[in-house]
């Protein structure tokens, strides 16, 4: 050590490390960075940790299990398979279960990791969206997000076919039917991905190389970018006393923020951990060796491949026959259609927005979804769009549990992945409107008390009282709604030609739709109190005197 | 604290002033103070703790880190000294117990001990920070525009055309070399999905059990049974395509197609058990109807009349193989199937038969 101050117990390493990579000028700053606080921010977090999770385990896996499908004749442990046919994948996976100390754990440790990997994105993209997080300078970041969500699926999908039961093998079949039928190369995609017929010997093997090297990579490597670019943007925060588009407030990464995210990642390794001692799963031994000509009534995919089951099992038959080709609009239109519809919509979002409403500012503050009504509707349209799609993938276990047919029941969600969205579209706008109307009321007329007062003529009434500032400033903080910018106009007051256009049409409607349901909040700030903002035209949002009326109505 | 509407600056003036809460309404706004209101010190530090409480927190938090102990000491105990962890099933899952329950009190004691630790003992203070600007400030674009134009003019690239066209030129190939490379993944299909393994005196099979089946044997009215092509039991490839169903109907409710009157033996038919939708197996039977479902995707085809579909997402019907008796008695195809089986795929065209 060349320094000649007192060295306390840190400084040596650090000062190790400082004199070759200039270590204390670099974490100076990050030791102090603050991070929000709010439970919705530790959804990424737990998507994080699952990945960690899961690399462990998988890393644990891969040291005995064989990706092979030769047949070999099982005589193991469990002795209700002996001398049946199985792949090499399936018995060294059975293996794993049975003859590897603590392998059936660390099995069900990593199937449990991955679907809280899934879900655990799922519910972090939806925070994301709903509160308006994924706005400049975030747009980048939340592709990175969608990419990785779709690279999750794959790699969930191909994790749970490695071991070439019954189960998974049945949804490596769907899969191959499915690339079979795409227009024009589908048979070719089918034949250079299976290295010929189905199931052939290459399958899994191929697959394998892609869950442990591949996607893995790609994700890690996006996990990084996506959480570099977080550190360096920063996390968006919530409307509040104290809070504005510039500061951010909360507490010190080191210790608080350190401190807390470990206790996190011990939490999700602590609850996957519990599922995997209590919660079977995949239980490959009850559901046998693949084979092509078995099948168990019931079956279902892990979750995050229900919609797409769903959108099969829904769509009807139709099937075009032209010129001697055929194209299977019965396996195309559910294949792609849902995923593509949510996938791209999700991807092109921000940009739409930005485009519509002219919105080209930072935001570091985030939405709340009620002052979002278009947002937060589009948002719910897609979760019911999804969720009833999910739903129809269990349609028979549906049938079946509540003793209705299967058919009636496959003809209900035909029609409820229509008309579900639509209502929740409807329902979701007038409940934010509905409200921003009691924040607006809440700072009219402040809060109900709990107290009733008597007057002296014997009347009841409420004591209200006004908002507290912390609530105050919340209900302040929301933003005003972003007008396109003005249309360029010629002398004769014309407007130019682009605006006239479809494309220019377009854009007015969307950013009507963005724009209307807006509730100006409270006396004095928006000017003129009670204004009801809902433009309820297709042009501009008319400016209408509130007056000082005392019950804020809807006209 | 964000997004909190409920917190609030009463003072206990306040409190005490106002009067007690009535059952059945709202709690009084004002009485949920969740941090503390004093400004924050500098640097976000300087809480002062109750050091009666404190200490008891330090203790709670010393008993879960302690707990972890004890469970991954009981770990390595249960792992390297308990015996009978595998061998069979009722081990396999009492050692998923032993072992989970010590893996799972390993990390929630260490995340419970680390929770007190972080909520009662850390002094820091929430801070205010400015947020930086995230572009570049106007002098550092300006500069690295200058620098990259400066760069590119050194180069030479933008007046040397015939450097940037054959830079081009070269890199076209180099994009296919990958495509070109991943030909040999598999062979192309060719006309492999139009045929099975079935052809005239192939014996049906019982899969499963490889055994040849009489026609005198398969006669109770309403059974089924898989069968494949004989010779290829043990071939999941021909399996995939050439599973089938063979089911034993009433003649009288037969509805024979024209073209099909001797495809069937007495009421035996043979149907491709490869569903047209995605391949699934169209395993399910019902007796009464003579229906056959799909479990997969629930396409249900009437086993009366030549496997048509009834419900759901299947488009056509399931093949039918043409099947007669051999000389010894035995059930025979008479011929491959005479339509491609399993889902559709572009080339297939409209069924001939």
């Amino acid at each position: 050590m060349s320094t000649t101050t007192p060295q306390t117990k840190v400084e040596g390493p650090i000062g190790y490390a400082d004199e070759r990579f200039a270590t204390a000028n670099f974490l100076r700053g990050k030791m102090k960075k603050v991070f929000p606080d709010h439970w919705s921010f530790m959804l990424g977090e737990i998507a994080l940790y699952s990945f960690i999770i899961l690399l462990l385990s998988g890393t644990f896996l891969t040291l005995w299990f064989k990706p092979s499908m030769s047949e070999v004749v099982y005589h193991g442990s469990y002795t209700k398979l002996n001398g049946v046919s199985v792949s090499e994948a399936y018995d060294s996976t059975l293996r794993i279960s049975f003859d590897v100390r603590g392998g059936l754990l660390m099995r069900q440790i990593h199937h449990w990791a991955a679907v809280l990997f899934l879900a655990s994105i799922m519910v972090h993209m939806l925070r994301i969206f709903f509160t308006g997080a994924y706005r400049k300078p975030r747009e980048i970041n939340w592709l990175i997000g969608i990419t990785m969500f779709t690279l999750a699926i794959v790699e969930g999908l191909f994790g749970y076919s490695l071991p070439d039961d019954l189960l998974s093998g049945t949804g490596l079949r769907i899969t191959q039917g499915v690339l079979q039928s795409i227009p024009l190369v589908g048979t070719y995609l089918y034949y250079f991905a299976f290295g010929g017929s189905f199931p052939g010997d290459d399958f899994i093997p191929r697959i394998y190389t892609v869950h442990v090297l591949l996607v893995p990579g790609l994700l890690l490597a996006l996990v990084a970018a996506h959480l570099m670019i977080m550190w360096f943007q920063g996390h968006t925060q919530f409307p509040g006393k104290g809070t504005s588009n510039s500061t951010v407030t909360g507490k010190a990464f080191y210790p608080v923020f350190l401190l807390k995210t470990n206790a996190f990642f011990l939490f999700t390794f602590a609850v996957i951990a519990g599922l995997a001692t209590f919660a079977q799963i995949n239980p490959i031994w009850l559901f046998g060796p693949y084979t092509p000509a078995s099948i168990t009534a019931g079956s279902q995919p892990d979750f995050y491949m229900g919609f797409l089951e769903g959108a099969l099992r829904i769509m009807p038959n139709w099937e075009t026959n032209l010129w001697g080709h055929t194209i299977g609009w019965n396996v195309m239109i559910p294949a792609l259609v849902p995923l593509g519809l949510i996938m791209t919509g999700a991807a092109l979002w921000p940009f739409i927005e930005q485009w519509a409403t002219g919105d080209r500012r930072v935001h570091h503050l985030a939405d709340r979804p009620r002052n979002a009504p278009f947002r937060t509707a589009v948002g719910m349209t897609v979760v019911a769009f999804y969720g009833l799609l999910w739903l129809a993938g269990g349609n028979d276990v549906l049938a079946d549990r509540f003793d209705v047919s299967l058919y009636a029941t496959t003809w209900f969600f035909r029609v409820a992945v229509i008309v579900g969205p639509i209502i929740a579209y409807i329902v979701t706008k007038r409940i934010c409107i509905g409200l921003q109307r009691s924040d607006a009321a809440e700072l009219d007329h402040g809060v109900e008390s709990g107290v009733i007062k008597m007057m002296p003529n014997g009347e009841f009434i409420e004591v209200h009282e006004p908002v507290k500032e912390e609530a105050e400033a919340v209900l302040r903080a929301k933003p005003e709604p972003a007008a396109l910018p003005a249309v360029e106009e010629d002398e004769n007051g014309i407007p130019a030609p682009a605006s006239r256009g479809p494309l220019g049409r377009a854009r007015k409607a969307l950013n009507n739709a963005f724009t209307a349901d807006d509730i100006p909040m409270g006396n004095g700030h928006h000017g003129n109190g009670h204004a009801d903002g809902h433009a309820d035209g297709h042009g501009e949002q008319p400016e209408i005197e509130g007056g000082d009326h005392k019950e804020l109505s809807r006209g | 604290m964000t997004d909190n509407n409920e917190n609030s600056d009463a003072t206990p003036e306040e409190e005490s002033r106002a009067p007690k809460r009535v059952i059945g309404t709202p709690p009084p706004v004002g009485t949920q103070e969740l941090l503390p209101r004093d400004e924050p010190g500098e640097g976000g530090s300087g809480y002062v703790l109750d050091e009666k409480k404190a200490r008891s927190a330090e203790r709670v938090a010393a008993a879960f880190f302690t707990l972890t102990f004890v469970a991954g000491i009981a770990f390595i105990v249960f792992y390297a000294v308990w015996p009978g962890h595998v061998g069979d099933i009722r081990r396999a899952t009492r050692s998923n117990y032993t072992l989970g329950i010590a893996l799972t009190l390993v990390f929630l004691g260490l995340a419970v001990g680390l929770t007190v630790w972080v909520r009662s003992l850390v002094t820091t203070k929430e801070i205010v920070q400015e947020r930086h600007a995230i572009s570049s400030s106007p002098e550092d674009r300006a500069t690295f525009n200058q620098y990259f134009k400066e760069g590119t003019e050194e180069s030479g690239l933008g007046q040397r055309r015939l450097l940037r066209r054959t830079l081009l030129l070269a890199a076209a190939p180099l994009g296919l070399l990958p495509l070109v490379l991943l030909r040999d993944l598999g062979p192309l299909p060719e006309k492999k999905l139009r045929h099975t393994t079935w052809k005239n005196g192939t014996r049906l099979v019982v899969d499963g059990t490889g055994l040849p089946l009489k026609a005198a044997d398969f006669n109770s009215p309403g059974s089924i049974i898989t069968v494949v092509p004989e010779g290829a039991e043990e071939n999941l490839d021909e399996i995939a395509t050439g599973a089938v169903l063979l089911l034993n109907l009433p003649v009288d409710q037969l509805k024979i197609k024209k073209g099909r009157e001797n495809w069937n033996v007495g009421g035996i038919v043979a149907y491709s058990k490869i569903c047209t939708h995605v391949g699934c197996p169209a395993a399910l039977y019902e007796q009464t109807t003579h229906h056959i479902l799909c479990p997969c995707h629930q396409s249900t085809f009437d086993a009366l009349d030549s496997a048509k579909v009834i419900f759901g997402p299947a488009a056509r019907a399931l093949p039918q193989l043409p099947i007669g008796v051999d000389s010894q008695g035995y059930l025979i195809a008479t011929s491959d199937f005479t339509e491609p089986v399993g889902p559709s795929f572009w080339e297939r065209g409209r069924p001939k038969a």
